[in-house]
């Protein structure tokens, strides 16, 4: 005997994040979902882009881990609230879902923000599947992994919105053909802005901040 | 400096392992647990049909194992994911040509114009359950 059922596996988490989304309009804060494989160097991107913007713009983070606050603590010396998530608590979890942010968000006091990065756990496959209320999607390479990510992990870089490439200051070092690797993400999805930075240097943050502040405007004034 | 940690809130999930599947699996458990009608309590749910779609980041085979271990005990122990792989298709804004992607390429073979909307291929939906007759007969009967 067949039993209709016809319903979304992850109603569940589209439902929350829904309400994640509208909390998020309601208090007038951008929200950013970093995502990446481990190592890329979300984190790194963060310490540099907080010390540049959070003096102008009020900014808070969420930093999703498995275990350790390390990420939080390095980030937290920017004076900006932070949150650490260990997902361990949660099932030890490979991605971050929208039930958690609603925990985190209420941990933390969103008054007075308008910027809100979230970085999740290391991982370009299972992240990509969960939207957690987020405005934009950022996904994170660097010129220590394979040019050819984007192809392997299509879902991820065509559900983001933006792509970062970190690490040039690596790239006389290395065998990396940076051409190849944009060509790559802009083959998964074409009209892709890709910003080349260094997070160490901060050679090439210029653009992307700037991103970030378009974004953040134009949400202030309603423009989405 | 302010952190603050989450972590220690609890969480009704149990502890599984470090992939999205076992999550997946348990609400494909609840969802289908909840569509067994009161009148069929306790009957033993032979198959579930799931419509996956290919952009989705799920492997079926992790997805049978991470099933396998949440329904123990359960009603739907036993159960077997019926999976019915979606296609990936798209069609061009620019010049409304459809097709079925079978690799990354996300651009449109006629007119080469990256303004695509996707048509099917993000689907991980739960269609219906199959309660076994034999077990519904007998009930019916008993009932009768």
């Amino acid at each position: 005997m067949e039993i209709k059922v016809v319903r979304k596996v992850l109603s569940v988490n589209e439902r929350m994040a829904e309400q994640n989304r509208r909390l998020f309009f309601e208090k007038g804060v951008y929200v950013i979902n970093i995502m990446s494989s481990p190592g890329s160097g979300k984190t790194a991107l963060l310490e540099k882009t907080l010390s540049r913007i959070a003096a102008d713009i009020p900014t808070a983070v969420i930093v999703g881990d498995i275990c350790t606050t390390n990420d939080a603590d390095r980030l937290a010396l920017s004076g900006v609230p932070v949150l650490q998530i260990n997902t361990d608590a949660f099932g030890g979890e490979c991605h971050l879902a929208a039930h958690v942010i609603e925990k985190a968000v209420d941990e933390l006091n969103l008054s007075g923000i308008r910027l809100l990065f979230i970085e999740n756990v290391g991982n370009l496959v299972c992240p990509a599947e969960f939207d957690l209320g987020e405005d934009r999607r950022v996904v994170v390479m660097s010129t220590t992994e394979g040019e050819d990510k984007p192809v392997k992990y299509p879902l991820m870089f065509r559900t983001c919105h933006a792509a970062v490439i970190n690490k040039s200051d690596l790239l006389p070092y290395l065998d990396y053909d940076l051409q190849q690797a944009k060509t790559n993400i802009l083959t998964v999805h074409p009209e892709m802005p890709i910003f080349t930075v260094s997070a160490k240097t901060g050679e090439g943050m210029e653009a992307w901040l700037d991103w970030i502040k378009n974004r953040v405007r134009e949400k202030s004034s309603g423009v989405k | 400096m302010y952190v603050k940690t989450l972590g220690c809130l609890g969480s009704s999930a149990p502890r599984c392992s470090a992939m999205h599947e076992m999550g997946i699996a348990m609400e494909i458990l609840s969802i289908a647990s909840a569509s067994i009608p009161e009148t069929l309590k306790g009957a033993k749910v032979h198959s579930i049909r799931l419509k996956i779609g290919k952009l989705t980041a799920l492997v079926p085979e992790s997805l049978r194992f991470c099933f396998d271990i949440v329904s123990q005990d359960t009603p739907l122990a036993g159960a077997r994911l019926l999976i019915e792989e979606i296609p990936l298709v798209m069609r061009c804004d620019q010049c409304h040509n459809e097709w079925t992607l079978e690799g990354p390429s996300f651009s449109c073979p006629a007119c080469e114009s990256g303004r695509l909307t996707l048509l099917s291929g993000r689907d991980l939906d739960i269609e219906s359950i199959e309660i076994e007759e034999e077990d519904n007969c007998s009930r019916m009967e008993g009932k009768a």
